[in-house]
């Protein structure tokens, strides 16, 4: 699913990284703690999230293969998260869909927790 | 020959210090971040640089929410990566049961920041190959090393 696509079904506003819509992803997760992303072991491309801190974007850097965050909940992340985002390369969205539903919209359209396709 | 190449791995090639401060969540992240360009200019395999970032941050937060303050020491040898996190701080009472997945005496306010899922250390675990925890009243020392092999 490429990147524009995520932004469609989740009627999501880009706040970094526009540029990089046309990128493909193929997996992604949806947690609010931290240590929880970091300790599975599946790849994921898109961290969602109603997590608004530094350490969103600190943990993405960790583990290396997010490429997006989604803000659910309508939670707007602040200018520090948007800078430190556009220097780890992230792609950042927002969206009015709660974790759960903004998770399901993404899965039942195709992007499972599988790695690659 | 065997012999050389041994005498070469037990050499520190690099080594990196950092002071961690009790709470300082604005810097939190910044030691990995550090080894994360380190590792990169020596062009280690993937995995092992995703392993070392992953060990290194989990101890960092460690210090950051659960002492008063510490210090890391990371060296980097021919073969392995050495992470050693060391704090003053009330320690660990029950190492068995903290490195029980979901254990976590995390106050509330630390877990609206993310944190405090009981991750942490089972995760230093699984990402090294060698782990030790040392802990008093006084504080703890976690040792942890992960082999380019
Ligand atoms: N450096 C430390 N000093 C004192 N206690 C510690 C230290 N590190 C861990 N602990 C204790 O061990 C428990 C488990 O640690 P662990 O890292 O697994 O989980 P956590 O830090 O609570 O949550 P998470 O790491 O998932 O955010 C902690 O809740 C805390 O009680
Ligand atoms: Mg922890």
């Amino acid at each position: 699913m490429k990147l524009k696509e995520v932004k469609e079904i989740l009627n999501a506003e880009v706040m970094v990284g526009e540029e990089k819509l046309e990128e493909e992803v193929f997996t992604a997760c949806g947690a609010d703690l931290m240590s929880d992303v970091l300790a599975s072991r599946d790849e994921k491309a898109v961290l969602l999230t109603g997590l608004t801190n530094v350490q969103v974007i600190r943990t993405a850097e960790v583990v290396g293969d997010i490429k997006c965050i989604v803000f659910v909940r309508g939670k707007t992340p602040g200018e520090e998260i948007l800078e430190l985002a556009k220097k780890a390369g992230l792609v950042i969205m927002k969206t009015k869909y709660p974790l759960y539903i903004a998770c399901g919209l993404l899965y039942s359209n195709g992007l499972t927790c599988r790695s690659g396709e | 020959m065997g012999l050389l190449v041994e005498v070469v791995n037990e050499m520190v090639l690099y080594s990196l210090d950092f002071d961690v401060k009790a709470r300082d969540f604005d810097s939190a992240g910044e030691v990995s971040s550090n080894l994360r360009s380190v590792l990169k200019q020596l062009s280690l395999n993937p995995d092992v640089v995703r392993r070392s970032c992953i060990a290194c941050y989990e101890a960092e937060m460690n210090i950051i929410i659960h002492s008063y303050g510490g210090h890391m020491e990371i060296e980097i040898f021919g073969d392995k990566i050495r992470i050693t996190a060391e704090d003053t701080g009330p320690g660990i009472e029950d190492i068995e049961l903290a490195m029980k997945e979901g254990y976590s005496t995390a106050p509330e306010e630390i877990r609206e920041m993310g944190f405090g899922a009981g991750m942490g250390l089972p995760n230093m675990k699984e990402n090294s190959d060698f782990m030790d925890i040392k802990s008093s009243k006084n504080g703890t020392t976690v040792v942890m090393e992960i082999l380019f092999k």
